[in-house]
């Protein structure tokens, strides 16, 4: 006891102030990420159940878990299927990273203070949480049950209420809007006068190009959502072929964004990954341009792929083919990337603690991910994979097992600075091969169904598909007590956890320059010098 | 929203006592255009749909188009573009030290936000009287893409009248900082911001006057 009271921590941005109040009134951009790390994870667990519910009434071929509540059958899958994609599209890929660690690290790697708006930062994180509330609250109207992609006219003419959820999507793409315009006036106003852009860490650049992204993206969704809205609350239609509207242009509106929003979701996860696997090995990233603006033709190519969404949709011959073209043209930047990071490691000094464990995950996957985003991008192909379980496959590879993944290798890349403990690295260790395993298992099945013809979003399916079903609903128990494993342990060590050094991993980029967790104002005192962002002394740290 | 955008960026000085981070109106204003382009590409959906529909039904488009009153449209473009007018020679004012000059002809830009809303109220209101609005017999009456034109009638011009609500509330937020000292002659990024964001309703107007009521 007496130790602890000699030991007294350090003032610092975690314990600066107390009680909520504090906190809901802040602009501290650390504690922001931090609160948008907490209520993140309520939504994912959220999420997590009703994903938990869906592969359990798919374990067999009847309808038999999902028939509570007297609903038709089937009626309940399409619902909890519709909300866990909005919750993990909206409230969890797609702020994710830039919400949580973009907050928390951007201005301490660019020697900053805080971002440029710390009230807009602030009000940005309640349009998070109204927005995800919103969503949750729909529930108790019974929920949508349109998918996540709210297609017209289904979703202006369906029974079911939809607006509770469309206006959820609507003010979370505020919140997004908001971070962007931050993150990018950050960048621009108020990095340290030593650290030029080419000095500036991998992860920074990519938050920078997804503010970007984010900035050009949202709106149009905002208005299309506006639009669905409009239709079903005051009876104005723009869609409805009655009137002489085309159903296909809002599926060509809605991919103008969607699909760049995916690009919200893989490009901050790539700047991480460029971040621990360069303070894993030691080395210089290697090709460090080419990194940084592969981002940004990521950025400026994915916005123009979007139609590969819709080659059954109904488009001229000739637009197919040039999207087609396009979609695999994209690919090109990724495979850059990959190849850099592969590179990076070559002849490194390579340490596998669990952040570098779960970034090679990544890799695997995302490769994996990346693939058969090209089967679906091949015109004659996706003609057979449009709409299976291909699909989803391929979605939750790239979203999930990348982007997620790598959310959760951010979390163990962080924590030390963020919290100031130690985790059990070994518990690390297990939990993410645990989650490998159950992963692949889930997912790996639904590639060998859907090339076989197992339809997405059906909650039936014929008898020849039930071993594959089976499979993966086993294989998503296991992921499931991995992730249990995986927070459960973290949450063990911010209570109980070890103290931890100011840069355990060894890391070069400036918030490893700072104490761990920082001071309010991130640094006590700037190094004199901005070392460059993967600049690592020669002789080895323990 | 975009009110709360924009306060923000002013009190971007003066918030918690413990920052110490200097004024920066470029900052500011970058974060503002930012914004604005979010506003255009939210009206640019708008836009991409019209020009689709219009493509599609020229000859009901013409037709829609001609129910309309060009006379009233054109008064509020009158009114637009002269406040647009005066609120940029607030600025002007408010840089040379004439607060009093300032104040007022921020109050005529308001008093011209408040004329177009009226004007647009009784254009609405007769085409209300003809009961030709979404819903109603008279408009699922129409030809299709004739209704689709009114759809996009009241969805943009209502859109952008809704800006312009928003915009006249950010005036009258500016103009009480103003009078209470914290936008002045030194620190005036606020009132700018206030003027950019009233410039682009102007503009969106520009752009929807003859798309709606010249052009067919
Ligand atoms: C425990 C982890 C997860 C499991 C077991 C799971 C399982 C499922 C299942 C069974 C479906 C329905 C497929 C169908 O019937 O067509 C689905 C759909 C979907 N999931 Fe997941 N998922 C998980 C995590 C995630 C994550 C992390 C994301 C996003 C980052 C995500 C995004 C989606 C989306 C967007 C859909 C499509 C919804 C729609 O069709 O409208 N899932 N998931």
């Amino acid at each position: 006891m007496s130790e602890a009271a000699v030991d007294k921590p350090k003032v610092n941005y975690y314990n600066a102030k107390s009680g909520i109040m504090s906190w809901l009134t802040t602009t501290d951009h650390k504690r922001l990420g931090i609160m948008y790390l907490y209520s993140l994870g309520v939504f994912f667990a959220f999420a997590v159940f009703m994903a938990f519910l869906l592969r359990l009434e798919l374990f067999t071929p009847e309808i038999d878990v999902l028939t509570f509540g007297g609903a038709q059958a089937g009626d309940l899958y399409n619902r909890i299927l519709t909300l866990h994609g909005i919750v993990m599209v909206f409230l969890f890929i797609v702020p994710g990273l830039p919400a949580v660690f973009g907050n928390f690290c951007l201005p301490i790697m660019i020697g900053a203070e805080d971002v440029f708006f710390p009230r807009i930062n602030l009000l940005s994180w309640y349009c998070y949480v109204l927005g995800g509330l919103f969503a949750i609250f729909s529930i108790a109207l019974g929920g949508p049950d349109t998918g996540w992609t709210f297609y017209v006219p289904y979703s202006t003419t369906t029974g079911h209420n939809v607006y509770v959820p469309v206006l959820a999507a609507f003010i979370v793409g505020w919140s997004s809007i908001l971070t962007g315009l931050n993150f990018v006036t950050t960048v621009h106003r108020l990095r340290n006068k030593n650290m030029s852009w080419f000095k500036m860490p991998l992860f920074v650049w990519s938050l920078y190009a997804t503010g970007w992204v984010q900035i050009i993206a949202t709106p149009v969704i905002g208005i299309l959502l506006l639009l669905v809205m409009m239709e079903k609350v005051f009876g104005i239609p723009v869609f409805d072929p009655r009137i002489g509207g085309d159903p296909v242009l809002f599926e060509h509106i809605f991919w103008i964004y969607s699909h760049p929003a995916v690009y919200i979701m893989i490009l901050p996860a790539m700047g991480v990954v460029s971040e621990i696997i360069a303070t894993f090995s030691r080395k210089t990233i290697f090709g460090y341009h080419f990194i940084a603006y592969s981002s940004i033709a990521i950025a400026a190519i994915g916005s123009l792929v979007w139609a590969h969404h819709m080659f059954t949709s109904g488009m001229a011959n000739e637009a197919r083919v040039i999207f087609s073209f396009l979609t695999f043209f994209v690919a090109v930047p990724s495979a850059v990337k990959v190849f850099n990071w592969i590179a990076t490691m070559y002849k490194g000094s390579i340490r596998l603690s669990p952040p570098m464990v779960y970034t090679m995950m990544f890799i695997l996957i995302f490769s994996i991910g990346g693939f058969t985003g090209l089967h679906l991008g091949a015109l004659s192909v996706d003609i057979h994979l449009h709409d299976t379980a291909f699909v989803v496959a391929h979605f939750h590879y790239v979203m999930f097992g990348s982007a997620g993944i790598i959310f959760f290798a951010a979390m163990h890349y962080w924590f030390p600075k963020m919290s100031g403990k130690l985790y059990n690295e070994v518990v690390a260790h297990i939990a993410g091969v645990l989650f490998f395993i159950g992963f692949n298992a889930t997912y790996f099945p639904l590639f060998i169904a859907g090339y076989l013809g197992m339809p997405r979003r059906y909650a039936s399916y014929l008898p020849e598909y039930e071993f594959y079903h089976k499979f993966s609903t086993i294989g998503s128990w296991v992921m499931i007590f991995s992730m249990l494993l995986m927070f459960g342990n973290l949450i063990y060590a911010a209570r109980k956890g070890k103290k931890s050094s100011d840069n355990p991993w060894g890391g070069a980029t400036l918030e490893w320059h700072t104490s761990s967790p920082p001071p309010t104002l991130n640094f006590d005192k700037l190094p004199d010098d901005i070392p460059g962002s993967y600049d690592y002394p020669l002789e080895v740290v323990k | 929203m975009s009110t709360a955008v924009v306060n923000a960026n002013s009190a971007h000085d003066s918030h918690d006592a413990e920052h110490h981070m200097p004024y920066d109106p470029m900052g500011i204003k970058i974060g503002m255009w930012l914004f604005l382009f979010t506003e255009l590409l939210l009206f640019g959906g708008l836009f991409i749909i019209f020009a689709v529909y219009s493509h599609m039904y020229p000859r009901e488009f013409h037709q829609g188009s001609s129910h309309l009153s060009v006379p009233m449209a054109t008064f509020n473009t009158f009114l637009l573009i002269t406040s647009s007018m005066t609120i940029a020679q607030s600025i002007t004012a408010l840089r040379t030290g004439n607060k009093k000059l300032c104040l007022s002809l921020l109050t005529f830009t308001i008093a011209c936000a408040a004329g177009f809303l009226v004007v647009k109220s009784f254009e609405w209101g007769a085409k209300f009287h003809h009961d030709l609005y979404p819903g109603t017999e008279v408009y699922f009456a129409l030809q299709p893409g004739e209704s689709a034109f009114f759809s996009l009638y009241y969805l943009m011009t209502g859109l952008h009248a809704l800006h312009v609500i928003i915009g006249g509330i950010l005036i009258a937020v500016v103009m009480r900082a103003v009078s209470k000292g914290t936008v002045n002659q030194e620190k005036y990024a606020f009132l700018e911001n206030a003027g950019l964001y009233w410039h682009l309703v102007d503009l969106i107007w520009i752009y929807l006057f003859p798309l709606f009521y010249l052009v067919g």
